[in-house]
């Protein structure tokens, strides 16, 4: 389980996460919509310890994040996937190197790691690649071998950042579809962050919203898409005039 | 004006704490030899490889220059055998290793401080840390140990083409015979003459890779930051050198 409990964070002076509580049931696939910059990002990265929160506290089975040692922090980190936003994937590996690094990390036998690497290959349709470089491959591509550098390792949670942005629909829907049977398949724990909501709506168990710091709402599918909050009706329907005061309500423009 | 300099002082003193902290966090890295060993045969060449070409073109012509400078200082007072004294001693306990720094802080330092600092802003520092790799055992350590055990070798060799070419230079030009030069060379020649010049390279290597190291991870923002972090590893180890220089000169002769 997942929990943030009052998570304040910051960045020279600017305050983004003012309070925000939100908790991840084991098993469940959580989405956290919201607009650009509010955040999500940020959030994600206190689950995996890269930040620090100013008060508050993120807790993953049981333990708090921030007062982790070195290899407490390490044992939390390998039962986690992380897809970043912008894949960073090492451009001086190939791309199967990229996913036998982390299963080097755990100890597998080669065998074992080429297996895994053409198994993870195969779910996101890139069979053949193995031997071409970041640089050589599309944004979408990376993207996709960023979510199989991370389901390779077989991980308890998998974070996704914003796992569809820029890719086709129809990869879109391909990767909605994988994330799906990931959870089903290997019992993963999920957390997305997106601004697809019809991804949104396929992939997740129950939605948050983050909002000027806080969930606005959080909520099962359906609840969030029957919901009264204007909030977060404006952002599920995407009504420009509507988000572009919201936008401008939040400091954002 | 009180406030400015109150400023500057805790900025300092926050300078110093993160340099310990680097410095405790590498220590803690070179316990997981696991990981820096098979890393650090690849960054000895990549150091060589760098640094060869320049560091024996700079003593060629260190050799050359030196030879007809002693000529210039040395006619009508002193034996022109002294040539060789001059030019051994020179290149062997100064010229070699500073020279040689001086131009690797900028190839070496540089080259670090760019790669690490790209890998930090794309992300993929914190995506090595997802995968439950520690910075510093998997990046810093190799490249700090690679860079301090090749700059001895390459300021040897640059200091063994140096004598070479101040040799040719003297009996070419200077018309003095290869006995007289080798007879200078040894004249006053000590043991420390060398050992000298290696600590200090070494430190020099030491000093550069780590700068570049720390610099390259601290780097923000983008392409700028890149850049920013890059210039400042190489004027920071450029004067690091210096300061290490007369640091063993007052410590040692
Ligand atoms: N390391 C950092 N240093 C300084 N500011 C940061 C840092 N990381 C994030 N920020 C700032 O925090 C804010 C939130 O960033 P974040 O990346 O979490 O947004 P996001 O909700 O993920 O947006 P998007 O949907 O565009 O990815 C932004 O204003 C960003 O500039
Ligand atoms: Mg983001």
């Amino acid at each position: 389980m997942i929990v943030f409990r009052d998570v304040e964070k910051g960045f020279s002076g600017k305050e983004i996460l003012k309070g925000f509580s939100l908790e991840v049931r084991d098993g469940e696939t959580m989405a956290i919509i919201g607009y650009s910059g509010t955040g999500k990002s940020v959030a994600l990265k206190h689950i995996v310890g890269l930040l620090a929160p100013f008060k508050g506290e993120v807790e993953v089975d049981g333990e708090i994040v921030h007062k982790l040692d070195r290899k407490g922090l390490r044992a939390l980190r390998s039962k986690i996937g992380y897809v970043f936003q912008f894949a960073a994937l090492f451009d001086s590996m190939t791309v199967e190197e990229n996913i036998a690094l982390g299963l080097q990390r755990q100890g597998l036998p080669a065998a074992k790691i080429a297996e895994r690497i053409e198994e993870s290959l195969l779910l996101v349709d890139l069979v053949g690649t193995e031997k071409r470089y970041p640089i050589q491959l599309s944004g979408g591509m990376r993207k996709r071998v960023g979510i199989a550098r991370a389901i390779a390792l077989r991980p308890k949670y998998i974070l996704y950042d914003e796992p569809t942005t820029g890719l086709d629909p129809v990869t879109t829907a391909m990767m909605d579809l994988l994330m799906v049977r990931v959870k089903e398949k290997l019992g993963v724990t999920g957390i997305a962050v997106t601004h697809n909501m019809k991804s949104a709506f396929t992939i997740a168990d129950r939605i948050a919203m983050l909002y000027d710091g806080k969930v606005r709402q959080v909520g099962t599918v359906e609840e969030i898409q029957k919901t009264h909050d204007h909030v977060v009706r404006q952002f599920i329907e995407g009504r420009p005039e509507a988000a572009a005061a919201e936008a401008a309500d939040a400091g954002l423009q | 004006m009180q406030q400015l300099i109150f400023q500057s002082i805790i900025e300092a003193l926050r300078a110093v704490g993160r340099f310990w902290l680097f410095i405790h966090d590498f220590l803690l890295g070179l316990r997981e030899v696991r990981i820096w060993a098979s890393l650090l045969p690849g960054q000895m060449r990549r150091v060589g490889v760098n640094s060869l070409p320049i560091a024996l073109f700079i003593s060629l012509f260190i050799g050359i220059v030196l030879a007809l400078l002693s000529r210039y200082i040395f006619t009508g007072s002193v034996p022109m055998y002294f040539v060789g004294t001059l030019v051994g001693k020179s290149i062997m306990m100064e010229l070699g290793p500073v020279l040689t720094g001086l131009a690797l802080a900028g190839r070496v330092g540089a080259n670090i401080a760019a790669e690490l600092g790209t890998m930090r802003v794309t992300e993929q520092v914190d995506a090595l840390e997802t995968l439950a790799y520690d910075t510093h055992s998997y990046l810093v350590v190799p490249r700090v140990l690679a860079a301090t055990l090749m700059f001895p070798v390459i300021v040897t060799l640059a200091i063994a083409v140096g004598l070479v070419s101040g040799w040719l230079t003297s009996i070419t030009l200077l018309e003095l015979s290869t006995q007289d030069f080798i007879k200078g060379l040894r004249q006053f020649y000590e043991f420390k003459d060398i050992w000298f010049g290696l600590v200090k390279s070494t430190s020099f290597g030491a000093a550069i890779a780590f700068l570049g190291c720390m610099k390259g991870l601290t780097a923000r923002g983008g392409a700028e930051g890149v850049g920013l972090a890059t210039t400042q590893a190489v004027v920071a180890g450029a004067a690091m050198i210096l300061v290490l220089d007369a640091f063993w000169a007052v410590l040692l002769l």
